[in-house]
């Protein structure tokens, strides 16, 4: 997803054309002005380098060591800074490439071993020395071209005060050389203003190299995030399959030995008593039919028979006509997702209709089903109390880290007082429909 | 009465034979997966199919599938669906064309043999079979606010039958009462749903579960 959105904002970024010469040079202007912010910043930027070599050097001798982190953290702060300008005025989404706190350790050395911090203090060092040619440029040239718009006006008084002024190539001695300068200048304006927008981009493809993840970081930090769901994945597993075994074991084997004991007792009564045998048999009925409705049970917490044979909408429109909360269904998917990808959502879904029922005192539950960005994406909202919060339930906590085994994410939004809408979204490559006669 | 089964387990297939030659059934045909159906009845003209839910090549809902077609090309086809599980969509889908000689049942219904000839013979004739399960859970979801909700239990449980496909006599039957008082209570469910009351046995149900959301 987010290679996605780079891409889409740097697309944005050059297929936006001006409509109208007005359009072009507001663009302009706007870009050179975001050039001098910029510019601005590497003041700052400038002066926390400063900073960070003090508190270098007194690290060294020991003292700083305290400093470190709080430094470092700034550091991060004002690269962070950057990538929000870049992505808001340069046209380049970057993400932040930080490894996330590890549980243990301290903070110094998080930050120490994480090459994301050294990249961020190389930035803040190399931006204020290089970076202020591609940004403060457009700017210059603009300000240097109003000059010689204007050199009419003021080229007598500095004749006067320097008794020599050069405009570029031009020797300023005169009215009619001081005239020479307007269309020049104007030409540096106009030349400021068609380059600020390529500069300010070219200043966001450096900025994106600098501070975007390293593929390396990017790489460990899949890793990271494949085994910590591999393993939610495989404990979950784990605590179905003791599920299904305890179903099995307590219901409809037990059920069977049940209907055997029962048979063979009839078996033995049939010679003397007739009646009791009768009686007997029908009790094995019975016991057969309930060791069926629990495994129907079973397999529909396994594998809902309607998700098999007609896929994820209907089946999630199976589940709201078994609620007992009036389910609106809004179905935009056409074809079919991989089996473990339906299972999952149908399985996220009925939980959280469950979740509904349990907690948030709803009348109305609406379900949208819909196949956006190569996602399946199902927005759950209903008309109850609100608060939920996935930090303190297990329930939404639960769904979230199945989910996560897909790449999928879970969002809550749930204000005191409704309405709660639980958003979910699941990469996944749809099928084309299967071909139904009804 | 002549009876065309698809069913593709062998056990389950001669086990259905068997009982329905019992209860003096005639099975002029049985086939084991949905593709066939449709032809076969077409040449037989059976009086009622029997189809299990979930048939080969696709082992889904395939049975379900090739019923609804053969009910297309021979119009007014009684048809038995059963299955090891029941679907309230799939209830609806039976019964959208309104027309009955429906009927949707657990395969566990089978083994209590009397009640299911019954079945069988009510849906011949034109009427519906719908399993309890179907029905019991179409009125757990309107107990709370629901039209259901303004009725007795006694009502319910009326209701509860009369949407199963009971005429009225096995109705009071089954609870033990004379049937004009069920006819009592029909009429008092009949207002309370703001359903036309109608002697049509089959019209009547059909009416009860469109207005349930069926």
């Amino acid at each position: 997803m987010k290679p996605d959105m780079k891409e889409k904002q740097a697309h944005r970024g050059r297929t936006a054309r001006p409509a109208s010469p007005g359009s072009w040079l507001a663009r302009g202007f706007v870009a050179s002005a975001r050039g001098l912010a910029l510019s601005a910043e590497m003041i700052a930027q400038c002066l926390f380098t400063v900073v960070v070599l003090c508190v270098a050097t007194l690290a060294m001798l020991g003292v700083g060591l305290y400093l470190l982190p709080g430094t470092l953290l700034g550091a991060r702060r004002l690269a962070s800074l950057s990538r929000r300008r870049a992505s808001a005025w340069e046209g380049t989404g970057i993400p932040a490439p930080y490894r996330p706190r590890p549980r243990e350790g301290s903070r110094w050395q998080w930050l120490i071993t994480d090459p994301a911090t050294w990249r961020d203090l190389l930035w803040l060092l190399l931006n204020p020395t290089f970076g202020w040619l591609l940004t403060l440029m457009p700017g210059a040239l603009i300000t240097w071209g109003l000059f010689g718009v204007v050199m009419p006006a003021v080229w007598k008084p500095i004749l006067d005060a320097h008794s020599n002024n050069w405009y570029a190539m031009i020797h300023v001695i005169n009215p009619a050389t001081a005239w020479l300068c307007v269309p020049l200048g104007a030409a540096f304006m106009l030349a400021g203003v068609a380059v600020a927008p390529l500069m300010l981009r070219s200043h966001g493809r450096l900025a994106h190299f600098m501070l975007a993840p390293a593929q390396r970081a990017e790489l460990a930090e899949r890793v990271e995030y494949l085994t910590a769901t591999r393993s939610d994945l495989a404990d979950t597993r784990a605590a179905e399959i003791r599920r299904i075994e305890r179903d099995l074991h307590d219901g409809a084997q037990a059920r069977l030995v049940a209907m055997g004991m029962t048979l063979s007792a009839a078996e033995r009564a049939l010679k003397n008593s007739p009646e009791a045998a009768m009686a007997l048999l029908v009790e094995a009925r019975h016991n057969s039919v309930k060791a069926l409705a629990d495994l129907r049970d079973l397999i529909r917490g396994i594998y809902p028979p309607v998700l098999a044979d007609r896929g994820l909408s209907e089946a999630v429109r199976a589940l709201a006509m078994d609620s007992p909360l009036n389910v609106e269904v809004v179905n935009a998917l056409h074809g079919r997702a991989d089996a473990a990808v339906e299972s999952a959502a149908y399985f996220a879904v009925s939980e959280l209709l469950a979740n509904v029922i349990k907690h948030a005192h709803a009348q109305h539950v609406s379900i949208d089903l819909r196949y956006q960005h190569g996602s399946l994406r199902i927005d759950v909202t209903d008309d109850g109390q609100g608060g939920a919060n996935p930090s303190q339930g297990t329930g939404l906590h639960g769904i979230e880290r199945r989910l996560a085994a897909f790449d999928g994410i879970l969002a809550v939004g749930s204000p005191l007082g409704g309405p709660t809408m639980v958003s979910m979204e699941l990469p996944c490559v749809l099928s084309s429909p299967k071909t139904s006669s009804c | 009465m002549r009876i065309v089964i698809a069913e593709d387990l062998f056990l389950l297939r001669e086990g259905l034979i068997r009982l329905l030659r019992e209860y003096g059934f005639e099975v002029v045909a049985a086939v084991d997966n949905g593709p066939d159906l449709v032809p076969t009845v077409v040449r037989l003209r059976p009086d009622l199919a029997i189809v299990d839910v979930r048939l080969p090549p696709t082992f889904t809902d395939e049975g379900l599938r090739a019923a609804l077609e053969a009910r297309r090309q021979v119009p007014g086809l009684p048809i038995l669906i059963l299955s090891q599980y029941v679907e309230q969509i799939y209830a609806r889908e039976l019964l959208a064309d309104g027309t009955g000689g429906i009927g949707y049942l657990l395969k566990d219904r089978v083994f209590d043999g009397d009640q299911f000839a019954d079945a069988v013979q009510r849906v011949a004739a034109g009427g519906t079979a719908m399993d309890p399960e179907v029905i019991a859970r179409l009125l757990a979801r309107s107990t709370n606010d629901g039209p259901a909700g303004k009725l007795s239990r006694r009502e319910r449980e009326v209701l509860k039958l009369m949407a199963e496909g009971r005429s009225n006599a096995a109705i009071a039957q089954q609870l033990f009462v004379s049937e004009r008082a069920i006819a009592k209570h029909n009429t008092a469910i009949f207002a309370k749903l703001d359903l036309a009351p109608s002697d049509d046995d089959n019209r009547r149900v059909l009416a009860v579960l469109t207005y349930l959301g069926c």
